[in-house]
């Protein structure tokens, strides 16, 4: 088991924000995660990923049986945890390229292995560019220094692809991106699939699962996990509607 | 939220690294300051007449003058009958003639300090003058620069040497009444260093001063004056430290830039003058003035500064910008932490037509700091098209420190363009978390951010002195943000 999430609670700002979450998640497997805003999607990817203003109030989280919520934020992404965040933050002066190679190389350094070579980084770095569809004018900018929001959605993913994480949980990186950013994007992250791997997706829109087809669909609502599916269910949300699961769970 | 402000605060509690005190014998005077005080100091120097005489009337005036509190600073009263106006390192006989006759002890604290004295500086290629309290201790490459024609020397050698030249620039960018702390400054001054390139040389390496208070209850009061001929240029690198004390210590230093027709004079300073303790105990006043003249047409000069010391900070590197078509610039980055007190600055007087004025500043307070931008653009009737562009940003690390910004602008000559920029943000715990979050620990990340958030003002820097402020820097805010 490559995550498994047992009755996890956790608030901000003295706000119960997380309920209960029971969540498990094999390698190898896409899982999507929907359900109307102020549910607590972006709570449950922030808390995994260990941000502290998140308070865990209860339960446990297991990552390849390790402790996960033991680790400081760093470790759990040199351990392979990484969020796609929903805003990406600007960081004026620092490069872009420059960033992601220290981020790599820290990675690295846990694994034992050597810092990757300059040329050999370079090489990598264009390849995931070419696929990610970005100029290589990505090289020379500041990280997210004046992307536009689709800019920063790509960079979060060719990050993702130059890290090659165990768990990547992609918090709406779907919003704000026209069909062919979306296509873009989709075929970034499918890309990374594979037995070893798996994705977490964070999302309102069925049109995502188009072209990520996830294995199982999860319906969270006001903190809990309210209904899991197939890929059906996604369908039938969006033709019926987050009301229905809620009624359908009172019924 | 908390725990996260209480680790970047944990990050920025660095301890000062050159808080070591040199134990050599001092020829100093007793503390106190009067009329006989600076004729002593000018008599111990062999002073001539004339300079005696401009001491003097820089006392007179001092004496009338009220201590400026314009500032956005707070101390106690300084008790400037308290201060020992003269300490020199007591050499066996007078002054060493060269470098091997310097007190090892001497020798043994620049290395501690990494300044590159010996042999080490010429392979740096820097030519070093280092200011020991108030004395200048050795001044290496003159040779070499003498062949060029480039007067590099103590201020009292060029007293000495150069008088004519002494008394027809001395004062002539900042008179001895221009403000408190210059008026004191001039009439107490012991040493600092003299520069002169002359007409269409080009200087054949950096020069640098070093500068070191060691002796307690001492003030350090010295003067740079660097004059550029027509189509002459130069590049002055200027770095600084203090013992750790309890007590404070003032410095009020002069610094005079003339630039004639076409001639470029390039001013860097790194100053790390102890700030005193993370309660705020000690620390270095540093009231300093600093103001070059671009005398000539054609004529540039730059100022960066990275000031990372001082418990108080009070300094405006200014351009006076006479010459048609003259280029001032500034460049800065303080940085205040724990209890230090920032008011630093720049003032670009537009005379000439067509002259053109940059000034980049970035301001860092974490801790309880007070870091303020005071800033004046002034641009005459007589500057037609002249050009002003300021960008002024503020970073802020944790919650209980303060940034301030004061721009004035004065425009009196409808042709002019003047702009202004100005951000403050605080280092962001987002910008924070997303590094976390790739797996880069947090001493780097902060190193990370905050040089990312100086970068267009080290990339001004000299190549040796960009990587010395890069770490210094990181030093500086270590354990910052968590």
């Amino acid at each position: 088991m490559l995550l498994r999430i047992s009755d996890l609670s956790a608030r901000v700002a003295g706000k119960e924000i997380l309920k209960g979450i029971n969540l498990e998640v094999e390698a190898g497997e896409v899982h999507a995660i929907m359900g109307p805003n102020g549910s607590g999607k972006s709570t449950l990817a922030q808390v995994l990923a260990g941000r502290e203003d998140y308070e865990v109030t209860g339960g446990s989280v297991l990552f390849e049986g390790r402790d996960l919520l033991a680790l400081p934020a760093e470790e759990r992404a040199r351990a392979g945890l990484f969020l796609g965040f929903q805003y990406p933050v600007e960081i004026p002066g620092v490069n872009n390229v420059y960033l992601l190679k220290a981020a790599l190389n820290a990675k690295r350094k846990v694994a034992g292995e050597p810092e990757v070579d300059a040329y050999e980084f370079l090489a990598l770095i264009k390849q995931k560019m070419k696929l990610m569809q970005m100029s290589e004018t990505f090289l020379t900018r500041g990280v997210n220094e004046g992307f536009s929001g689709g800019e920063k959605k790509r960079n979060e993913v060719l990050q993702m692809l130059v890290l090659e994480p165990k768990l990547a949980i992609l918090d709406e990186t779907d919003s704000g991106l026209d069909i062919d950013a979306l296509k873009v994007v989709s075929t970034g992250v499918n890309s990374l699939r594979d037995s070893k791997r798996a994705v977490v997706l964070v999302t309102h829109y069925q049109r995502l699962l188009d072209y990520i087809v996830p294995d199982k669909v999860h319906v969270l609502s006001a903190g809990r996990i309210l209904k899991s599916g197939d890929r059906s269910l996604a369908l039938e949300l969006e033709r019926r509607g987050y009301d229905w699961v809620k009624e359908s769970k009172v019924a | 939220m908390s725990s996260k402000s209480q680790d970047v605060e944990a990050l920025i509690g660095q301890k000062y690294r050159h808080g070591f005190v040199t134990d050599i014998e001092s020829d100093s005077l007793p503390p106190g300051l009067d009329e006989d005080v600076v004729r002593a100091i000018s008599l111990k120097k062999k002073e001539p007449a004339f300079l005696l005489d401009w001491r003097l009337k820089a006392f007179q005036h001092w004496q009338t003058m009220q201590e400026p509190t314009w500032a956005h600073v707070h101390y106690k009263p300084i008790d400037y009958q308290d201060i020992s106006y003269y300490s020199a390192p007591r050499a066996p006989q007078n002054a060493p003639k060269s470098i091997d006759e310097v007190d090892p002890k001497l020798l043994a604290t620049y290395a501690k300090l990494g300044v590159p004295l010996h042999e080490r500086a010429r392979l740096a290629g820097v030519a070093v003058d280092a200011v020991f309290d108030s004395v200048s201790v050795a001044t290496t490459f003159k040779e070499k620069l003498g062949k060029a024609g480039v007067i590099f020397c103590s201020f009292s050698d060029a007293v000495r040497d150069h008088p004519q030249l002494i008394e027809r620039y001395l004062g002539s960018v900042v008179p001895p009444g221009d403000n408190f702390f210059a008026a004191l400054n001039s009439a107490v001054f012991s040493d600092g260093s003299f520069v002169y390139v002359p007409p269409g040389v080009r200087c054949p390496m950096e020069l640098s001063t070093y500068f070191r208070i060691n002796a307690a209850k001492t003030g350090q009061f010295e003067r740079t004056l660097i004059v550029a001929g027509e189509g002459a240029s130069v590049s002055y690198l200027e770095g600084c430290t203090a013992p750790m004390r309890d007590e404070n210590q003032l410095h009020a230093a002069v610094v005079e830039l003339i630039a004639l027709d076409d001639a470029q004079i390039k001013y860097s300073t790194v100053q790390n003058w102890y700030p005193g303790d993370e309660n705020g105990l000690g620390g270095i006043y540093n009231f300093v003035t600093k103001r070059g003249e671009c005398r000539g047409r054609n004529s540039k000069i730059s100022w960066t500064q990275v000031e990372t010391g001082s418990a108080i900070t009070w300094k405006y590197p200014s351009c006076v910008l006479k010459g048609e078509n003259s280029i001032g610039e500034f460049y800065s980055v303080a940085v205040a932490n724990n209890y230090q007190q920032a008011d630093t600055g720049t003032k670009m007087i537009h005379i000439g037509r067509n002259t053109k004025s940059t000034i980049v500043s970035k301001g860092i307070s974490a801790g309880h700091a007070e870091n303020t931008y005071r800033g004046l653009v002034k641009i005459l009737p007589s500057a037609a098209g002249a050009r002003n562009f300021t960008q002024c940003d503020s970073l802020l690390m944790g919650a209980k420190c303060a940034a301030h910004t004061f721009p004035y602008m004065e425009v009196k000559n409808p042709t002019a363009t003047v702009e202004h920029e100005a951000s403050t943000s605080k280092i962001g715990e987002d910008q924070l978390f997303y590094c976390l979050q790739r797996g880069i620990g947090a001493e780097d990340a902060v190193n990370m951010i905050v040089s990312g958030f100086c970068k267009v003002v080290f990339k001004e820097l000299p190549m040796e002195f960009a990587v010395e402020a890069q770490n210094l820097l990181s030093v500086s805010l270590e354990g910052a943000v968590g």
